[in-house]
């Protein structure tokens, strides 16, 4: 009697959890095919080499689009070597020291800090302190203070898969430690740290928050040209146009949505499938 | 050579003390600012005062009445994300076949790619209208809608951290479950999930604290009214939100209005640091369980 219970209880969960499962892909559907209805007949080539206006059928992206660019490059520059500097010291040099266990603490809480709060760090240093103002440098470098934990920890992770047997062979043959981890560490976590930096890259792309405090600015007739230039993003483009009460600016949004999830999709699938041929490649 | 390995070294371990610098540039601008807050605004106003109206001219500074609004909002998240997630996890740890595992996972992860500001895009032009239809005293802004589409951008936070734990759990225990005529429902809810308990807590602990410090979502759909309430129909402000407002208006910089951002922001990032100690400390204990 209680075994068929508990039977016919172990059925429905299944059920239940199935639903679960699937309740999370079908929203994303819904979503999905909602944003393409609304948008996909307003993209064309006006829509991407238009500037903004304050009309929404003659409004485009152009200097949104151009300067997200702008902001992944710079962020890029930034946050790479620093990020993956500070990967290869801590899981190659730091290991046991004092210093090196409060850097990992320290890089923890960092990742559970609100993106915003980070926009408050870089409006009062970068922007007011350093004197940068509302520029693509700035914001850049705010992004790249957030996006620095996630460096790291994908670095890392990418350095622990490889084997200690490779780091001695190369000890043995009288290779110094920085000739052991450029020449043969490094190369072999490649794919990993790539992996790890594009996800990290993708999740600058799609920050709004903190690009709101350091001052991206919606209407602008001109993308940057230096990197001290006044400059908008795309995130923060849409927010602009979501926060409209017209219904043609609702449709504009769904566009550049879509635009938006192109390029953050496309990165991420980079990413994925550099990870699955990394993993199927390497056997250690 | 050996002068430059020194250098080397010393070049990688300065990039790692760039991020202490950061932890430092946070703590001490939200302070310095906050103190200047404070000398013009009586701490036992900010934490008792009903009422948050900075840029009204009758100014109150009750900061309640945002952290209602980021309480009740990331509350409805959770309860969204919890069962769900947890559930999925249940799932595709027990139930699920591994090909099955291997193509949700990577499709659950999507939801937690796509940039917030798209989801509150979703929140105010789907959601919104799809719960009026039921709910007739829904306002066009509150806390229902992004509360729930919040909690479906952290399923994948629950789910992925919750199944590591139950993964963690040691084959043994569920052997020996089986083992004693247990179904798979009987072992996961009697064994596994008490098992996996720490585990699972750590990743509720981290997805509320995703929850506090979102921005976006609530910036669009939840509304700018800060009040304390806890009725998830009507407009609320969120803390988060309230950053964003006075960021986007015309405000002079160095005014009270101004500073009161970081008042704010200090209210946030202690509320977020308490709970991610708080997960680390279960997450220490935890590791040291099975061991």
């Amino acid at each position: 009697m209680s075994s068929r219970r508990n039977r016919i209880a172990d059925r429905v969960f299944k059920l239940w959890a199935i639903g679960c499962t699937l309740i999370g892909i079908i929203m994303l559907g819904i979503f999905l095919v909602n944003i393409a209805i609304d948008g996909l007949g307003r993209i064309d080539w006006d829509f991407i080499t238009s500037l903004p206006s304050r009309k929404a059928e003659k409004a485009g992206i152009y200097v949104a689009l151009l300067g997200t660019v702008w902001i992944l490059v710079l962020t890029a520059i930034i946050a790479i070597p620093v990020g993956v500097a500070a990967g290869i010291y801590l899981e190659e040099y730091g290991k046991k020291s004092r210093f090196a266990s409060i850097l990992e603490i320290n890089i923890t809480n960092l990742a559970g800090v609100p993106s915003i709060i980070y926009g408050i760090l870089g409006l009062e240093v970068f922007v007011r302190t350093f004197g940068l103002g509302k520029s693509v440098i700035a914001g850049a470098l705010t992004l790249s203070l957030l996006i620095l934990p996630i460096i790291i920890v994908a670095t890392r992770e990418a350095l622990k898969a490889v084997p200690k047997t490779l780091r001695e062979a190369s000890f043995a043959l009288g290779a110094t430690k920085w000739q052991t981890v450029s020449k043969q560490v490094l190369p072999a976590a490649s794919g990993g740290i790539v992996t790890g930096v594009i996800l990290a890259i993708s999740r600058a792309i799609g920050e709004t928050a903190p690009l709101i405090l350091v001052g991206a600015i919606v209407y602008l007739n001109k993308p940057p040209q230096t990197p001290l230039d006044q400059y908008s993003v795309l995130p923060m483009q849409i927010f602009n146009w979501i926060s409209r009460p017209e219904q043609e600016f609702s449709v504009n949004a769904a566009a550049a949505i879509i635009i938006l999830l192109l390029v953050t999709f496309v990165m991420n699938g980079i990413a994925i499938y550099l990870r699955y041929r990394w993993q199927r490649k390497v056997k250690w | 050579m050996k002068r430059k390995e020194r250098f080397v070294e010393a070049l990688l371990a300065f990039s790692g003390g760039l991020t202490i610098l950061t932890t430092l540039g946070i703590l001490i601008v939200l302070l310095i600012e906050s103190i200047a807050f404070f000398n013009e605004v009586s701490i036992v106003e900010f934490l008792t005062d009903t009422q948050w109206t900075p840029l009204f001219a009758d100014k109150h500074y009750g900061i309640l009445a945002l952290v209602s609004g980021t309480i009740l909002t990331s509350f409805i998240a959770i309860l969204v994300a919890l069962p769900i997630g947890l559930s999925i996890a249940v799932y595709l740890n027990e139930y699920a076949h591994p090909r099955m595992r291997q193509i949700v996972k990577p499709v659950l992860e999507i939801l937690a790619a796509i940039p917030t500001v798209v989801y509150g895009f979703f929140a105010l032009t789907v959601v919104t209208p799809f719960l009026q239809g039921f709910i007739p005293g829904l306002s066009g802004f509150n806390s229902l809608s992004p509360g729930i589409v919040m909690g479906i951008m952290i399923i994948p936070f629950i789910s992925s951290m919750s199944e590591d734990a139950l993964y963690a759990v040691p084959k043994s225990l569920r052997e020996a479950s089986y083992g004693m005529g247990a179904t798979r429902f009987q072992t996961a809810f009697r064994v596994l999930i008490p098992a996996a308990s720490s585990g699972i807590i750590v990743s509720v602990i981290l997805a509320i604290s995703r929850a506090i410090g979102e921005t976006m979502i609530v910036a669009v759909a939840a509304g700018q009214q800060p009040r304390l309430t806890l009725d998830p129909l009507v407009p609320v402000q969120t803390i988060t939100t309230y950053i964003v407002q006075v960021s986007m208006g015309d405000v002079e910089q160095n005014s009270i209005e101004f500073r009161s951002i970081f008042a704010a922001g200090i209210t946030l990032f202690v509320f977020t640091f308490v709970l991610n100690t708080i997960s680390a400390k279960v997450k220490r204990k935890f590791q040291h369980k099975y061991e």
